[in-house]
């Protein structure tokens, strides 16, 4: 019987002894449910505890606390030769003494297979990642975006339940990673197998998971959909890390049902009609957060009451959009401009000292608990 | 340009660093067609081929081999065969030996942490940096209290009594080599990213299969150079060798040293002559077979 989860993890603890001799926690406490056929990202900054959560399923290290699940089954210490997954590395670790098809026909060579079935999957998985004809050449012959190819074919051969990927794509100009972002996706929706992917890229991870999980100091600070992080961050952290947003420290002023007024010390104003989660108390310090994007500008005042005055301190043109910089009463915010009509004049855009109106609609507006 | 490439001066300090290097080995070469017997000084070439060797004083007129008359003389010097194939054999079994504790102790150092690892680290070095004639004693010292408590102990008598031979020269040369091919083959290591041997596994590979088919072909070149070095330093160990040989383990050098203290004939160059040409086709060799490796195919 296959389970509902092709991974999961339960209370996951990993503790390494540092060089020092104290104790650290690289994983504290994660629990993870990754389903069948789903490219799940996790998402973070050196040393929070993806990478070494990826190497717990994969079995290259073992969890001091809690337990790691792969199609239901408890991992204990099973090796990873005995996992059925496969890890494509982030230095793509292609043994340098093998032929790109050697490398390739390792995998299936340890299970065993024979040589007629060697030849026609690894001539499968070589079509795959658009190798074919390369199969006689060495590692070191390759361009690094090619290597990287063959380290995906060779995972892949193995046909696992579930593909682990390590920053594959860290060694990859720009260009090419963004076109191999758009493949690894089509390739995973194509096979239908679970990827998980570890990642320091936010913009490669909204642009190919289905869920993110996002990881700061060994732990999830929040897991879902990438419209879900992106749109409604969790946390002061996870607001801050993916995209851009400003933030306002501000107290409950009054509740009354799901929505609240909070008052904005450094704006000297009240922020009415704000949405805001469980848990939020009257009086409590909060942080209010819009993103940039989300913060319209007026050139005079209209009906809302979440208006305020501001000036222009600051104006930089990027093509796209641009940027805003204002100072409202002391409050520092930036705003994205869509520069959704072409035009020249220099009149036509904000000027530095300009006197403007800003609009916070409650919707674009989030009020988190302070850290 | 460089401009050091056009300066005298470089090609006259190469050309005094070959000769420093290389003149003594010509002039050994040069020697062994020595007419002289006392080989003081160079008296020319033996000039003629005879039926016999003819002798005027202590000089070589002429001989069934020509020039080649030390070399002949060698090649009737039974105890040199006898010399040359105990070092061969002390050289191979000790290589083989050393080069496989060599390379299991540098793979232990380089990937495992545990409490006596500093301490080993540097044991490794005491070997290499104190007096080879301090090791040679030490050694000796060890095998005659070892062997005369065992002997007393099982009353071995005759044969069966334990002495000084080719086991104990080989035992000796082991244990002054692991340190080197250690430390050669923990130099190679360094570049060995352990995601090779975790890439080996993820593939179904397990620990033994692991080795056998990643790591030890990658880590291979180390290994063959800290061999090589074993093997070379076997090949002409002397104050090692002179401590703990016996009877019937005479190795070449300690057979060279004896045939100097007699008396010095252009035999000795010979044979010298012979050992150079040998371990440099084995280097050549060895150089050949490491570039056509490295090669890529296409």
């Amino acid at each position: 019987m296959t389970s509902e989860f092709a991974v999961e993890m339960r209370d996951v603890v990993k503790r390494f002894i540092t060089p020092e001799g104290n104790e650290m926690a690289a994983v504290d406490h994660v629990t993870m449910q990754i389903k069948n056929g789903e490219f799940f990202s996790m998402l973070g900054s050196s040393g929070c505890g993806k990478t070494t959560s990826l190497r717990m399923v994969a079995g290259f290290e073992w969890p001091t606390e809690g337990e790691v699940y792969i199609e239901g089954k408890a991992m204990g210490h099973t090796p990873p030769f005995q996992r059925k997954v496969n890890t494509v590395f982030q230095s793509y670790a292609l043994f340098q003494h093998l032929t790109v098809y050697q490398n390739l026909a390792f995998g299936l060579e340890m299970e065993g297979a024979g040589a007629d079935e060697i030849k026609k999957r690894v001539g499968r998985a070589l079509e795959m990642v658009q190798l074919t004809g390369m199969d006689r050449r060495k590692p070191k012959q390759l361009s690094g975006g090619q290597q990287q190819r063959v380290a995906l074919a060779r995972a892949l051969v193995k046909t696992p339940d579930v593909l682990l990927l390590d920053e594959p794509l860290g060694a990859l100009d720009l260009k090419l990673r963004k076109e191999m972002q758009l493949e690894l996706k089509a390739l995973q929706q194509q096979l239908g197998i679970t990827f998980i992917y570890v990642t320091h890229d936010q913009e490669e991870a909204l642009t190919m998971s289905d869920r993110i999980a996002v990881m700061s100091k060994g732990k999830v600070q929040q897991m879902g959909t990438p419209v879900e992080v992106y749109e409604r961050p969790s946390n002061k952290f996870v607001a801050d890390f993916i995209g851009e947003s400003n933030f306002l420290e501000g107290k409950i002023k009054s509740i009354s049902g799901n929505e609240a007024s909070v008052f904005i010390p450094s704006l000297n104003a009240e922020l009415v009609g704000m949405s805001i989660s469980e848990g939020i108390v009257k009086g409590e310090e909060v942080n209010v957060c819009i993103r940039p994007e989300k913060i319209r500008i007026a050139d005079k005042e209209a009906v809302n009451q979440n208006m305020f005055r501001a000036t222009v301190t600051n104006t930089v043109y990027i093509g796209v959009d641009t940027k805003v910089f204002v100072d409202a009463h002391g409050a520092k915010l930036k705003i994205w401009e869509q520069n959704r009509i072409s035009r020249l004049d220099p009149k036509s855009f904000y000027t530095v000292g300009q006197e403007v109106w800003l609009m916070l609609l409650p919707e674009n507006t989030l009020v988190l608990k302070k850290d | 340009m460089n401009p050091f490439r056009r300066s005298p001066f470089v090609i006259i300090a190469a050309v005094l660093v070959y000769i420093f290097l290389y003149a003594p080995i010509v002039g050994l070469i040069l020697y062994s067609f020595n007419a002289s017997r006392t080989n003081v000084t160079f008296e020319g070439f033996i000039p003629a081929f005879s039926e016999r060797v003819v002798m005027d004083g202590s000089l070589v007129k002429s001989s069934p081999c020509g020039p080649f008359h030390w070399y002949c003389d060698l090649a009737k010097n039974n105890d040199v065969a006898e010399a040359a194939g105990n070092t061969l054999k002390i050289a191979f079994v000790a290589t083989i030996i050393s080069t496989v504790i060599g390379t299991m102790s540098a793979l232990a150092l380089q990937r495992y942490n545990f409490k006596m690892k500093p301490f080993s680290q540097l044991s490794l070095y005491i070997p290499i940096v104190i007096p080879e004639i301090v090791m040679g004693i030490g050694i000796l010292t060890l095998f005659s209290q070892v062997f005369g408590w065992a002997n007393n102990a099982f009353n071995l008598v005759g044969d069966a009594r334990l002495s000084l031979g080719i086991a104990t020269v080989t035992v000796s040369h082991i244990a002054f080599m692991v340190p080197f091919v250690t430390l050669v083959v923990q130099a190679r290591l360094q570049g060995f990213d352990k995601s090779y041997e975790e890439a080996a596994m993820d593939l179904g590979a397990n620990e033994w299969t692991t080795f056998r088919r990643v790591t030890f072909p990658m880590i291979l070149p180390g290994v063959m150079s800290g061999a090589l070095l074993a093997f070379t330093l076997s090949l002409d160990d002397f104050v090692i060798t002179f401590f703990t040989n016996g009877p019937g383990s005479t190795t070449l050098p300690i057979y060279v040293y004896g045939l100097l203290r007699r008396i010095i004939t252009p035999q000795v160059n010979a044979l010298s002559t012979v050992w150079i040409l040998v371990v440099f086709l084995a280097v050549m060799a060895l150089q050949i077979l490491q570039n056509r490796e490295q090669k890529p195919q296409h």
